[in-house]
């Protein structure tokens, strides 16, 4: 039976049943229940199918969204999750983390006067692929015969698994390095159990298991190996670097140093890699604050505040510069710490940390500031106020104001191209300026998304693979492998 | 993976062979690797003692202090550890020194053999001083002997060598006028700014091998950050080597403190296995 545009437009848009913020606040279940089978139909009806279909062009790897959707609507879910799976290979990861709101939802029509209106595309997205893993649908995949080039991909996070999933199927030998004794990197380190559930990230990482990619734990290349070793001692032919993060930055204001500060990173990285909130049963121990300021208002910082809510803190206090609506969180997030109880300091920053006799964190000064003129991103400038200061008691600070470039790999590759900020250059394709070897993700772009790694991730399968295939012709000698001389190693 | 292919105990400190060829073959002096017994421990860095190439093996000096390395303590020749990452930090700047002083206490006593080998090698005069409680709880003596011009020892009892420490040789030596070129310092965080003061006075070049706090060990996420000379180091992919005279000591100190209320009451609760006991049933 087919809708007509009317009976579209008169669907409400369907939200997710979730877990009541009275109850969430202390488990670290995930927060949305998803979707039934009748909801993620009604919902998909409210697609009208545009002809200019806005969305696909706010996808950065351009999912055929009103495709997918009408999928959905006739029932036809692994389907729709077949054919997500040949743009963005790791859709269940997606419709849970993406900022939806700024990119597909965010130019589709039905949301053009309230956003909130807008087609719930990652819901559906996360529905299609959830009912898929649910219920054994998963397909294996074709796999062209193997090529005889092997490619080396440094990090299991989301470009480093994208760039693998792309080119196993073109028929290469895949490698994977990752520096942790668990794969996935941000997605296992980093996001919380209560966001993006591990037995995903770990049933995706299976599924390139089963494709025949070899994934290589406590491997830290720069180290272990240095790049150039992977071509000459261990004959890779192609190198992809998708190490992600890098350093912390603490704010340079007096008591950065006192007991109870810590970066982000390291607070999610106890909770969530060495899960630290099932202590004493997993061995990391955690500070558990009792009043937790976290400063920043990324998805870092919404993540953290809302594990500090769930390990026990009394009242959490999230610090920011600017304004809520020039948060870079996910508005998801947001609104979910805000369900939470967590307070915002809004155009505030931190000047001081305040702290005991025996060097413990026990309060903080802020500066109010206002909005001024736009800044060259566009956004209001937020400036002090003279003279406008306030207190507050904390004894733990979490800092989420992002990071510098990891030097693990470039200082040990001194012939890699990087910019004044450390980050590896690259062409649009990912090509860095060593040939055969490519990089992706946060490392080239600093701080990101797991969409925008994912899209460097399939850009750079690509050029691997338009590269190496210029090589067929000649011998399938490693192209970094010659040998030098009197080298007889090989 | 990672095979435990040798153990002994040398009192608290715990001698572990492990299997791991590809680190074996890359790691050198100074650096560490970061380990766990099995899934639910914490990640460990440990200085990495000795290495073969043709075994594949490398040797740890494991100090038993909380939950984590009792449970490493507890594991027997044939199991395997669940994570071995290595090596990590950045290796000791080796070259022709002159006279270099290496001092090792506790863990560091197997910690400064790999430095002392390398410095040797490079052409080095070497003098190695180690220090324990009794006599009878060094260890690695004879590989230290064989790359040193000169092991000095110091005992808390004064049963072997100088009665006193590390930083008492040190002060010794350095007042008779020998002249040391290089210092290089591995224990705990008490006896590196201890020997780090006795250095201070006479200007010698002092590398100090700091323990603090790490969780990734690849600069991620800042648990080990020490400030050094005013400015914040990561001691995982800056380190572990810092100038001992420039390392904010107070401020190392709290943090490596930071958990110790967590980690003593894991620490008693667990059950403790009484080995006499055992012996007397027959089950050792």
């Amino acid at each position: 039976m087919e809708l007509t545009a009317k009976e579209r437009m008169a669907i409400e848009r369907h939200g997710m049943a979730e877990q009541p913020p009275d109850l969430r606040n202390r488990n670290f279940e995930e927060v949305p229940y998803g979707y039934t089978p009748e909801e993620a139909v009604a919902e998909a009806q409210r697609c009208l199918s545009c002809k200019k279909m806005q969305c696909i062009s706010g996808c950065p790897v351009e999912v055929p969204i009103p495709e997918f959707i009408a999928l959905v609507a006739e029932e036809k879910f692994a389907e729709a999750a077949r054919l997500i799976k040949t743009k963005n290979v790791l859709p269940a990861i997606c419709g849970r983390v993406c900022p939806q709101e700024s990119q597909c939802e965010g130019v589709c029509i039905r949301g053009k006067k309230d956003i909130t209106k807008a087609v719930a595309i990652g819901n559906l997205e996360r529905f299609v692929a959830d009912y898929e893993r649910e219920n054994n649908l998963m397909e294996v995949p074709e796999i062209k015969d193997k090529n005889g080039f092997k490619v080396a991909v440094i990090g299991s996070g989301p470009s480093g698994l994208t760039v693998a999933g792309d080119l196993i199927k073109l028929g290469y030998e895949v490698t994977i390095y990752e520096a942790f004794h668990r794969g996935g990197g941000v997605l296992v380190y980093g996001i919380p159990e209560f966001r993006m559930p591990k037995r995903i990230v770990e049933a995706e990482i299976r599924a390139l298991e089963d494709l025949g990619v070899k994934i290589y734990y406590n491997s830290v290349i720069g180290r272990l190996h240095k790049v150039d070793d992977l071509f000459k001692t261990l004959g890779f032919n192609a190198v992809y670097i998708g190490v992600g993060a890098g350093l912390p930055i603490f704010l340079d204001i007096p008591g950065k140093n006192l007991n109870g500060v810590f970066s982000a990173n390291e607070y999610l990285t106890r909770s969530n890699l060495m899960k630290s909130y099932l202590f004493p049963k997993y061995r990391t121990p955690m500070i558990i604050g009792k009043k937790v300021a976290v400063l920043g208002g990324g998805n870092v910082a919404m993540d953290s505040a809302r594990t500090a809510i769930r390990l026990g803190a009394e009242k959490v206090t999230i610090v920011y510069r600017r304004a809520r609506e020039q948060m870079p969180a996910r508005a998801a997030e947001v609104h979910h710490a805000e369900q939470e109880k967590i307070e915002f300091r809004l155009l505030s920053s931190p000047v001081e940390i305040y702290g005991n006799e025996e060097g413990w964190a026990t309060g903080m000064k802020c500066q109010r500031y206002e909005l001024g003129e736009p800044d060259e991103s566009g956004r209001q400038r937020p400036v002090p106020i003279k003279d406008s200061f306030f207190e507050f008691d904390c004894d733990q600070v979490l800092m989420s104001i992002g990071g510098q470039a990891n030097p693990l790999i470039t200082s040990t590759t001194p012939d890699m191209k990087i910019n004044k900020w450390g980050y590896i250059e690259t062409d649009d394709w990912g090509r860095t300026n060593k040939e055969f070897v490519y990089a992706g993700g946060d490392i080239v772009t600093g701080a990101a998304t797991v969409i925008s790694a994912m899209g460097a991730g399939r850009r750079a399968a690509k050029a691997i693979h338009e590269d190496l295939m210029k090589e067929t012709d000649e011998t399938l000698q490693p192209p970094g492998g010659e040998t030098e001389e009197g080298d007889e190693e090989k | 993976m990672y095979e435990l292919i040798e153990k002994a105990e040398i009192f608290n400190v715990h001698k572990m062979v492990i299997k791991a060829p590809e680190i074996a073959h890359s790691i050198q002096a100074g650096q560490f690797v970061i380990i766990m017994g099995n899934e639910y421990s914490e990640r460990i860095p440990i200085t990495v003692s000795d290495w073969n190439t043709d075994t594949g093996a490398i040797t740890l000096y494991v100090l038993e202090l909380g939950i984590s390395t009792l449970e490493l303590a507890r594991m027997k020749v044939g199991d395997s550890l669940y994570v071995v990452t290595g090596p990590l930090g950045i290796p000791s700047e080796i070259k022709k020194y002159g006279t270099v002083a290496l001092g090792g206490g506790c863990y560091g006593i197997g910690g400064i053999y790999p430095i002392a080998k390398a410095c040797k090698e490079a052409g080095n005069k070497v003098i190695s001083i180690i220090e324990a409680r009794y006599s009878f709880m060094f260890y690695h003596e004879k590989e230290l002997h064989a790359v040193s011009d000169q092991v000095l020892y110091a005992t808390s009892d004064g049963s072997k060598g100088k009665k006193g420490k590390v930083e008492d040789v040190i002060r010794e030596m350095l007042e008779k006028g020998v002249k040391i070129d290089q210092a290089f310092f591995i224990g705990c965080t008490q006896m590196l700014e201890r020997c780090s003061e006795a250095t201070r006075p006479y200007a010698i070049p002092t590398k100090v091998a700091l323990n603090s706090i790490m969780l990734d060990g690849t600069g991620m996420c800042g648990a080990c950050r020490v400030s050094v000379g005013g400015e914040t180091k990561f001691a995982c992919v800056d380190g572990p080597e810092f100038d001992g005279h420039k390392v904010d000591w107070k401020e190392l100190n709290r943090r490596r403190s930071a958990y110790t209320e967590q980690e003593s009451v894991i620490y008693q609760s667990y059950s403790h296995e009484c080995m006499a006991e055992k012996k007397l049933r027959g089950e050792l």
